[in-house]
């Protein structure tokens, strides 16, 4: 047994840990390991998705092959421990991007498709799974089943943004896009209030395929921040940054991340970058993946861990609802340093249990200080109820089951499709199993 | 344009053989040669290096690992295509010491793998790379092999064994162009040390030892120990007094 945690750092429970090396023995192993079972990539997810306290966990970072790509329509076929990065590192070069991609690379694409993740282009190309043609899933029972958007599509909408709980997965054929080069055109716009937020991002929709804002959490009900769109750039070759990675050595004995250090911090931060404001060409890796460089920086909030609320908010809704979040938090004073504030688009989710729908959603981080950070989650989730929105659970590992219930209304037709065999924190906690 | 280097890998499904291949292909294309027991496997590592390089040309050979005249004709055929610029030898097994002392047909054979097979290769490519006088010979040996103790002693022989080859043949082959190189890893993540990972055992990335192997072997170097810390923990090791190094559970 060997302690496990996810990206939180929450808790370190011990699991049963079988890496998954050979597709061809996949199968097998999943029939006879200890049941129930779980597939465990990167452990990027923030809660307790990722994670089975006393079973097993199906390591899948060994599945890291590419199978097939054709050169002339961009579909890349590959196993479902291939890391984001390593697509992006090789065929940025050749002409073709991942479309969509998260806050972070150091993911695998089995955990892109389980999650369903979004990244900054939402509004124009949807979620990870609106790409995925064509995924491999084996069950616990030995089915093996390949679906895709016209192959099964029911399984394939389990299964996508399906935590795992289907199956695993264990290839994924992805349709890529093409890109001029790494670069982006980039703009930086300050904005004071939320109403500046709202008129930026729907100016910005029609003519920029990157949105997102970082959001200073501790200016009250105002909501100001910093706006930052970009495009990719056609501007033909340049030195590449260097690849400069710091790492936190340690988890210090407390959150380094309290009341002290974010109010000045984050008003040095948006004094500075308001200063630095405008347009400017960016490489993707810094754009996209900020926070990459800085490994580990998890620790930065001691040793109990942290939390990471993040949740979408109707339109109409969306910027009262913001800002009484804001305000509850600001009067709570906790908050974090990575306060994200991003709208999404109009269209469909994928995945029965995908989490963005058209709205805006906000995510922030909060060292545990137990009681009391359950105290303002309570009083965030009733605005999150009211507002009829919900929260992800690739972020999530509190809510409470009957706020799940409601902001997932396919979770009945869903809970068919779950493979008796597999089970998480996370179903056992919101789905009974 | 300068013709590709032609890369031969044997053991072409071993993680850290694998991850060098990447990371050469990577630097530029190659013409590479992949050896391995398992077709389904060495095919599965072949498509993966062609999606990462579409230029460079590979090929896959199956033979017996263990049986000398498979050997010297896989050898042959492959040498009979033009000279090798490297030869990575690189595969090998880690069976549980416990079951070699019991099973002396697991014994013999792990002997078998992880000595005898790697100097049977050795010596038809030196045959080869003497008679052009050119190329590299690189064999993945191990920290394992520096002293035997308690934990894997049958393998960490065999890993000796190819040790001192390593050496006889350097001194064989020091007044020509021909370089060997003998790589020692330390624990390294793969799924051959899977089983160690639970017991705590603290592993290397696959990726960063492949690194210091690619470089060590462009750099002609004739031991290479990744991560380099063991060559300086295995230097303590093998001048400890016995009488000291008895006692110890390692």
């Amino acid at each position: 047994m060997t302690p496990v945690s996810s990206w939180g750092r929450l808790s370190a429970h011990p699991h049963n840990v079988i890496s998954l090396n050979n597709p061809s023995n996949v199968r097998n192993i999943l029939c006879n390991s200890r049941h129930p079972g779980l597939a465990h990539g990167m452990g990027r997810s923030y809660g307790d998705v990722c994670l089975n306290p006393e079973g097993t966990l199906w390591l899948t970072t060994g599945l890291d092959h590419f199978t097939a790509f054709d050169e002339c329509t961009g579909r890349l076929v590959c196993e479902s421990g291939v890391l984001i990065r390593d697509i992006q590192r090789l065929m940025i070069p050749r002409g073709w991007i991942l479309p969509v991609t998260p806050g972070t690379q150091l993911i695998t694409v089995g955990g892109a498709i389980a999650n369903d993740v979004h990244g900054k282009n939402h509004h124009v190309l949807g979620s990870f799974g609106d790409h995925v043609k064509k995924l491999t899933l084996i069950r616990t029972d030995g089915e093996v089943i390949h679906c895709g958007p016209n192959q099964h599509p029911d399984w394939f909408a389990a299964t996508v943004g399906g935590l795992g709980l289907t199956g695993v997965i264990t290839q994924a054929e992805i349709q890529l896009r093409r890109v001029p080069g790494p670069w982006l055109n980039t703009e930086t716009v300050p904005y004071s209030d939320l109403d500046e937020f709202f008129r930026l991002a729907d100016a910005s929709e029609a003519g920029w395929e990157h949105t997102v804002s970082w959001i200073d959490c501790l200016s009250g009900g105002r909501g100001r921040g910093l706006f930052m769109r970009g495009n990719p750039a056609d501007i033909g070759q340049r030195p590449e940054p260097r690849d400069r990675k710091l790492t936190m050595p340690m988890a210090p004995p407390v959150s380094i991340i309290n009341q002290l250090s974010l109010r000045p911090f984050n008003m040095a931060y948006y004094h500075l970058k308001k200063l630095r404001a405008g347009q400017k060409i960016t490489h993707y890796e810094p754009f996209f993946y900020p926070l990459d460089n800085l490994l580990e920086w998890n620790r930065m909030y001691g040793p109990k861990g942290f939390f990471q609320y993040q949740c979408v908010l109707p339109r109409e809704i969306g910027r009262d609802a913001v800002q009484a979040m804001l305000r509850e938090i600001s009067g709570a004073g906790d908050g974090s340093f990575l306060a994200v504030l991003k709208t999404f688009g109009n269209c469909p989710p994928v995945g029965m249990l995908s989490f963005p729908q058209p709205g805006v959603t906000l995510a922030l981080d909060f060292t545990n200080h137990g009681e009391r950070t359950f105290k303002l989650f309570a009083k965030l989730d009733a605005i999150v109820r009211e507002a009829k929105g919900r929260i992800y659970p690739a972020k999530d590992a509190r809510m409470p089951r009957e706020l799940f219930e409601t902001g997932y209304p396919r979770l009945p037709e869903f809970t068919k499709y779950r493979d008796p065999g597999i089970s998480s924190a996370f179903s056992r906690r919101v789905m009974g199993s | 344009m300068r013709p590709m280097r032609k890369i031969v890998i044997v053991g072409a499904t071993s993680a850290i053989a694998e991850h060098c291949a990447r990371l050469w292909l990577k630097n530029e294309p190659a013409d590479l040669i992949l050896l391995g027991r398992d077709a389904q496997r060495i095919e599965r590592v072949a498509a993966d290096l062609k999606v990462r390089s579409p230029a460079s040309t590979i090929h896959i050979l199956q033979a017996d690992f263990m049986d000398p005249t498979a050997i010297q004709t896989t050898v042959e055929i492959i040498a009979n295509q033009g000279p090798v610029d490297i030869a990575l030898i690189a595969h090998g097994t880690l069976p549980a010491q416990a079951e070699c002392q019991v099973d002396l047909g697991l014994c013999r054979d792990t002997l078998e793998i992880n000595g005898i097979s790697p100097v049977l290769f050795a010596e038809c490519f030196a045959k080869h790379m003497e008679a052009s006088n050119r190329g590299t010979i690189a064999i993945i040996g191990s920290v394992a092999g520096d002293r035997g103790r308690k934990s894997n002693y049958v393998y960490g022989a065999a890993k000796g064994l190819v040790d001192r080859y390593a050496q006889g043949l350097q001194h064989r082959l020091a007044g020509s162009a021909v370089k060997v190189s003998l790589i020692k890893p330390g624990p390294t993540q793969t799924p051959m040390t899977a089983h160690l990972r639970s017991l705590n055992v603290k592993l290397a990335p696959v990726d960063n030892v492949a690194e210091l192997i690619v470089r060590g072997i462009e750099a002609g170097q004739d031991v290479i120990y990744a991560p380099k810390k063991w060559r300086l923990i295995m230097l303590v090791i093998k001048h400890m007094p016995s009488s000291i190094f008895n006692k110890l559970n390692i």
